[in-house]
C-alpha cells in the first residue's frame, strides 16, 4: 500500500517505466518509444498517460499490461492507465538512446527523409526499399544493395 | 461544441467505423495468400490499421448510444441492414488489382476527410481523426503507386485494372451523396459536407489514373443504399457470417 509520505517519485516512476522492453521490439524500452507521455500522482493514485504508434498495433493492449505489472511489482497499487490520441504519435518522440538502440539491433532508424539514412549493418547508403510495410506497422523493409542484406525500418511518421 | 442532435451524431460514427470495420475485414481476407509474402504483409498491415480505427469510431459510437454497450458488441451483433458503410467497401475483393484498386477510391476519401476531420468541433472526433490521417496518408502513398504501377504495367495488368475500376467506380459517388444527418453535422462544425469532398478528390483520382494510362468512365451513376442502410449488396450479409459466427455460437466468449 503506498501513502503520500512514502510513494515513489515520479522520476523513480519513469525510471522504471524504461527498464520495460517494448513487447514487440525488446531492444528498446518504452519511453525510448516515446509512448510514455505522463506520469503523475493524484492523493495515492499513479495515472500514467500512454499513447498509441498505430491505432491497430497488437501491442498496445500487451503495453498496458507489462506497464501495470512492472509497477505493481514496485508496489503501486493504484495505478491508472490513461489513453491519450492527441497529439498523434510521432517518431519525433522517440529518445536519442532508442534511435541507437535500435540502429545497433539492426533495425535503421526513423528519419525525416521518409527512408533509411545508412544500411544498420555495412553503413551504405545504397539501398532499396522492399515494402512500405513490414514485420510490424511501424516498420518497413528495405534492402542494402551493397552488403545485400535486407533489414527492417522504422517508420517516420 | 454546438449542440448537435445524438441520433446524427451516431450516424456518423457508425458510418466512419462500419466503413473501416468492413474494408478492414475484406482486406484480411488476403492474410496469408497474397501474390508476394510483401504484399500479405501490408495488406495485413492496412487491415490492422483500419480495424484499429474501428475500435476508435465505433467506442465513440457506443459511448454516444448510451445503452453500455462496447465497439465489440456493435461490430459483433448488428445485423445487415444496421450497418452503415458505403457499398464500395463490402464489394468481394476479386483479384489483387481490383482489391488496389477499391483500397486507393477508398484511402484517397480517408485521406482528404480526415485532415477535416481533425478540426472538427467535436475534441473526441477531432483526436481520432487525427491519429488516422497519418496512417491513412501511408495507405494512399501505397494504394496509388500500385495502382499506377499496375495500370501502366503489363498488358495483363493494364487490362485488369480497367476492368477493375470499370466495375468500382459506380460505387465511388455514394461518398458524397449528402442527407439530413450530414447537413446536421455540418451545420454544427462536426464534419464537413460530404459532397464539398468531390472536387478534391476528383482531381486527385484523375491525376493518379492518368498516370496509370487507365480511362475514367464518364458515367457519374452512383450505387447507393449503404451508408444511409435503404439497401446493402447481398455481399454484406456473406462478410457477417464469417465475421460475427464466434459471438453467435458462443455469445460473450472471449480470449
Amino acid at each position: 500500500m503506498v501513502t503520500a509520505m512514502q510513494r515513489p517519485s515520479t522520476e523513480q516512476v519513469w525510471h522504471w517505466l524504461n527498464e520495460i522492453p517494448d513487447p514487440e521490439i525488446p531492444a528498446i524500452s518504452l519511453t525510448d518509444l516515446g509512448i510514455i507521455r505522463d506520469v503523475a500522482w493524484a492523493g495515492d493514485t499513479l495515472t500514467v498517460t500512454v499513447t498509441p504508434t498505430y491505432s491497430g498495433c497488437p501491442a498496445t493492449s500487451l503495453i498496458n499490461f507489462e506497464i501495470e505489472t512492472a509497477l505493481r511489482a514496485h508496489g503501486i497499487d493504484k495505478l491508472t492507465l490513461k489513453r491519450q490520441l492527441s497529439p498523434a504519435w510521432t517518431t519525433d518522440w522517440m529518445t536519442e538512446e532508442g534511435r541507437a538502440k535500435l540502429e545497433a539491433y539492426g533495425i535503421a532508424p526513423p528519419q525525416p527523409a521518409g527512408g533509411p539514412k545508412a544500411c544498420p549493418r555495412c553503413q551504405s547508403d545504397n539501398l532499396e526499399r522492399l515494402s512500405q510495410f513490414g514485420s510490424t506497422p511501424c516498420k518497413a523493409q528495405w534492402r542494402c544493395r551493397d552488403c545485400l542484406e535486407p533489414f527492417d525500418y522504422f517508420k517516420c511518421i | 461544441m454546438a449542440d448537435i442532435d445524438q441520433t446524427a451524431l451516431l450516424q456518423f460514427l457508425l458510418r466512419m467505423g462500419d466503413n473501416t470495420l468492413i474494408l478492414g475485414h475484406r482486406v484480411s481476407e488476403w492474410c496469408g495468400k497474397a501474390p508476394v509474402l510483401e504484399e500479405d504483409i501490408a495488406l495485413a498491415n492496412t487491415a490492422l490499421d483500419l480495424i484499429g480505427q474501428t475500435q476508435l469510431w465505433l467506442g465513440y459510437a457506443a459511448e454516444v448510444e448510451g445503452e453500455g454497450k462496447s465497439a465489440d458488441d456493435l461490430a459483433f451483433l448488428r445485423d445487415a441492414w444496421d450497418f452503415r458503410n458505403v457499398l464500395l467497401v463490402e464489394l468481394p475483393n476479386g483479384d489483387f488489382g481490383q482489391t488496389l484498386m477499391r483500397q486507393f477510391f477508398f484511402d484517397a476519401w480517408s485521406s482528404i476527410l480526415m485532415p477535416r476531420l481533425a478540426n472538427s468541433s467535436d475534441p473526441r472526433i477531432a483526436e481520432i481523426a487525427e491519429k488516422a490521417a497519418k496512417e491513412v496518408a501511408y495507405h494512399v502513398e501505397r494504394s496509388a503507386d500500385t495502382v499506377v504501377g499496375l495500370g501502366d504495367g503489363t498488358e495483363e495488368s493494364h487490362k485488369r485494372m480497367q476492368a477493375a475500376l470499370d466495375y468500382l467506380y459506380p460505387y465511388v459517388g455514394e461518398f458524397f451523396l449528402s442527407d439530413d444527418t450530414d447537413a446536421a453535422l455540418a451545420a454544427a462544425g462536426i464534419a464537413p459536407d460530404p459532397a464539398s469532398l468531390r472536387a478534391e478528390y476528383d482531381t486527385f483520382v484523375e491525376r493518379v489514373m492518368a498516370k496509370a494510362t487507365l480511362t475514367l468512365p464518364e458515367d457519374r451513376f452512383a450505387h447507393s443504399g449503404g451508408r444511409n442502410g435503404r439497401m446493402h449488396t447481398e455481399h454484406l450479409g456473406h462478410i457477417l457470417t464469417q465475421m460475427q459466427w464466434l459471438q453467435r455460437a458462443y455469445p460473450g466468449n472471449t480470449w
